[in-house]
């Protein structure tokens, strides 16, 4: 740059006469004030180099001018920034202390010169180098290679006030040379002061550190460095000394706050000139890898949607589901109170998930793997070759272990490296522990958002505690979900018998029946509806009523025999007397018969005796003739 | 330590900054004057210091005055922030003095100069 040949240039023509030059004060070549005006003017948004660029493009009709930005590598972070710190500009990043400032100040230096090839200096007015070094080695961070390489450049500036005594006016320039010449020892892009305000503890003249301060800002803007400033916070203020008033192209407030005992670090984009950021809130954590920021609450809702069907892992359930079961990609809630098979049933969701060449992560955050394993062996559900295929990960966790944004960056660390196809969180009530409610909300919005996002399908399980309402979902997210299965408990008889039901099911025709269901050695198995007279039985009392009905049946079926048999006895009786009357009235036919006969005869023998006297007497009988 | 020396003020080039080598009186004084180019502040602080020096340690003294610009990588070797800086680096202990040196009250504090 032009700044830097100037610098240069001008030395060494010093250089050769130290002292003549010393005698004729009046070529003040250094201040950069008045070299300053020489520049060709700045560009509205301060970076000489876009300057420049726009001079030389005047003629043509420039597209819209954006502000070129520096990413800084901090996963999340330039995704609400759109890009990254503003390239050529001082941005101030203050916080509390220990919310992370040199941390995200060095994480953005070490990313420029590993991912993004720009060298950067660190000028560290708190830490030792070696500290430094130490520091952040422990986050995977190898400074002194990067030293080595001449991609980073250390510098520790110390201010003992006790040996140090103040006779006149001073500036920083020794301050400006130093920083000088570390940026063109390695042509860095990218410096970090922290925390430039321990100055002001080094020295007695806040009027010279201001102006001065305010001076070293526009220097670092003139030489286009990106550069971060990190500050203390105090009180109400952003920085103690009121560093916001000087850089104000760009503040990140970083915050560290602890919540019923839980820690959450949180950033927020509290002004960048010149560029739209989010302006929320976003948590961020520390772990091996650095910083992550979450950006997650930005995503608006325009995930695909697949027609593809996957298998909760029950048969029966798929048919209550159209037949066929869950859409991929969506996410379902199961919410029953304790012991009614919520983990059974997840489990037989992730056994479904993982077989056929797909995979599937078990968030389990009140068993070990082993435990899940053990205890679904024992319902027939061998979950060891699918978590020695590789196909199924059991991720086991305590909710108290730590807050609720490490809870999701682990979730979405894990599914990340495991692109899995569906995962089980069991039980998502306990992460609403690991916070408060409306960040467990918060944070559970954002998963639903992601993993949807993702076309993953999600299975988790949620805890209603007793008292509560069934359908109250007490983290607030079943209209997140895509399915709601309810499992519940009937207490009857003295017995507790498990009940499933669909409460809702998006996108699908489902069944609307309470279905009673068994876990059974061969895992869980639902039964077929009965309905009786009362209504839907369950348990003992349908095992009752349905042998009441067979005994009832076999008693009716007796009767009827019986029945049957009278019937048949009173039918014979009826033939009898039938057959009685008949003969009956076969003996008085043959009677009169009989008696018609007899008449007949006696006729006969009155006539044979009145003819046998009248052939006696000698005369026929009636005329004679005969 | 010589190598540092960009410019030793030789006495037959500053007719005011004689070092007059028949009168040593008390320990021997280093001190290192690192200016920022020729700024009226730079010059004004070497009139000064050069004044002090000779008013109260003359013949006993060694002035290096160091330009940071030729120079820069002094300004970390030495842990420099502000300018100009005077370093007394002998004897011990070492002490520092910033500013344009009109403070020549301070300026003898920091060179332990006790004037009784």
């Amino acid at each position: 740059m032009t700044s830097m040949a100037l610098l240069g240039a001008v030395p060494k023509l010093l250089a050769s006469n130290f002292i003549i030059r010393i005698l004729r004060p009046g070529k003040q070549v250094f201040q950069y004030r008045a070299y300053n005006n020489d520049r060709p003017r700045p560009s509205p948004c301060g970076n000489p180099l876009v300057g420049v660029l726009m001079a030389s493009t005047k003629s043509v009709p420039s597209p819209r001018p954006t502000l070129r930005k520096s990413k800084t590598g901090i996963s999340g972070f330039d995704d609400i920034t759109g890009g990254g710190m503003p390239t050529g500009r001082p941005s101030l990043v203050c916080g509390f202390a220990g919310c992370g400032k040199t941390l995200f100040a060095m994480e953005f230096l070490v990313r420029g010169a590993t991912q993004f090839g720009e060298p950067g200096v660190f000028i560290a007015f708190e830490e030792s180098e070696s500290d430094l070094v130490e520091n952040v080695a422990s986050l995977g961070f190898d400074l002194v290679e990067l030293v080595k390489a001449n991609m980073i450049r250390l510098d520790q500036i110390e201010i003992h006030r006790s040996d140090m005594s103040t006779s006149g006016e001073y500036d920083l320039e020794a301050l400006f040379i130093r920083l000088g010449h570390a940026i063109d020892s390695i042509g860095a892009k990218r410096v970090v002061l922290d925390t430039l305000e321990t100055l002001f503890g080094g020295f007695s003249n806040d009027s010279i550190l201001r102006s001065e301060l305010q001076r070293l800002f526009r220097w670092l803007k003139d030489r286009g460095i990106t550069a971060i400033i990190t500050a203390e916070r105090e009180g109400g203020n952003l920085t103690r000394q009121g560093l916001e008033e000087y850089v104000s192209d760009c503040v990140i407030l970083l915050d560290h706050r602890v919540i019923d005992q839980v820690s959450t670090r949180r950033l927020r984009v509290v002004k960048y000139r010149g560029s739209v950021h989010g302006t929320n809130e976003y948590p961020f954590l520390i772990d091996e890898d650095g910083i992550t920021v979450m950006p997650l609450s930005s995503i608006g809702i325009d995930h695909g949607t697949s027609n593809e069907r996957v298998s909760t892992g029950v048969k029966a359930l798929d048919g209550m589901m159209g037949g066929q079961g869950l859409f991929r990609g969506s996410s379902v809630l199961l919410s029953g109170t304790t012991g009614t098979g919520k983990t059974s049933l997840a489990s037989h969701f992730a056994y479904a998930a993982s077989s056929g060449g797909e995979k599937c992560v078990y968030f389990a955050f009140e068993e070990s793997p082993s435990q899940i394993v053990r205890n679904m062996k024992s319902i027939g559900l061998d979950l060891t070759p699918h978590l020695e295929s590789g196909h199924l990960e059991i991720v086991s966790a305590r909710p108290s272990h730590y807050g609720l944004e490490m809870h999701l960056a682990t979730i979405l660390k894990k599914i990340d490296s495991f692109s899995p196809q569906s995962i089980v969180l069991d039980p998502l009530t306990s992460l609403v522990n690991a916070g408060s409610f409306s960040d467990a909300q918060a944070m559970l919005i954002r998963l639903v958002d992601i993993l949807k996002g993702k076309g993953i399908t999600s299975y988790f399980t949620s805890i209603i505690h007793g008292g509560l309402a069934l359908e109250a979902s007490e983290v607030g997210m079943s209209s997140l979900m895509d399915t709601w299965l309810l499992v519940r408990q009937d207490e009857a008889d003295g017995e507790r018998n498990r009940l499933l039901y669909v409460l809702k099911s998006r996108g699908m025709s489902h069944s609307n029946q309470v279905r009673e269901f068994l876990i059974t050695g061969e895992g869980i198995q639902l039964r077929e509806v009965y309905l009786g007279p009362q209504g839907v039985l369950t348990g003992t009392a349908r095992i009752a009523l349905e042998s009441r009905e067979l005994t009832e049946a076999a008693f009716n079926q007796e009767e009827a025999m019986r029945e049957r048999a009278l019937a048949d006895v009173r039918r014979k009786i009826v033939e009898a007397q039938i057959a009685a009357l008949k003969a009956e009235l076969h003996a008085s036919n043959l009677e009169n018969e009989r008696r018609g006969k007899g008449l007949e005869r006696s006729r006969e023998q009155d006539v044979e005796a009145r003819e046998s006297r009248a052939r006696s007497r000698g005369y026929p009988l009636n005329g004679g003739s005969k | 330590m010589t190598d540092e020396v960009v410019q030793m003020l030789s006495p037959d080039s500053r007719p005011g900054l004689q070092i007059p080598h028949d009168t040593p009186a008390g320990p021997q004084y280093l001190l290192k004057l690192f200016v920022t180019g020729s700024t009226p502040r730079s010059l004004k602080a070497i009139a000064n210091l050069t004044a002090i020096c000779e008013k109260h340690l003359a013949g006993h003294y060694e002035l290096l005055v160091i330009d940071l610009y030729q120079q820069p990588e002094l300004a970390k070797d030495n842990k420099l922030v502000a300018a100009p800086t005077l370093i007394k680096s002998l004897p011990e202990p070492v002490r520092r003095v910033i500013g344009d040196m009109s403070d020549t009250a301070e300026v003898l504090v920091g060179l332990d100069i006790n004037l009784k």
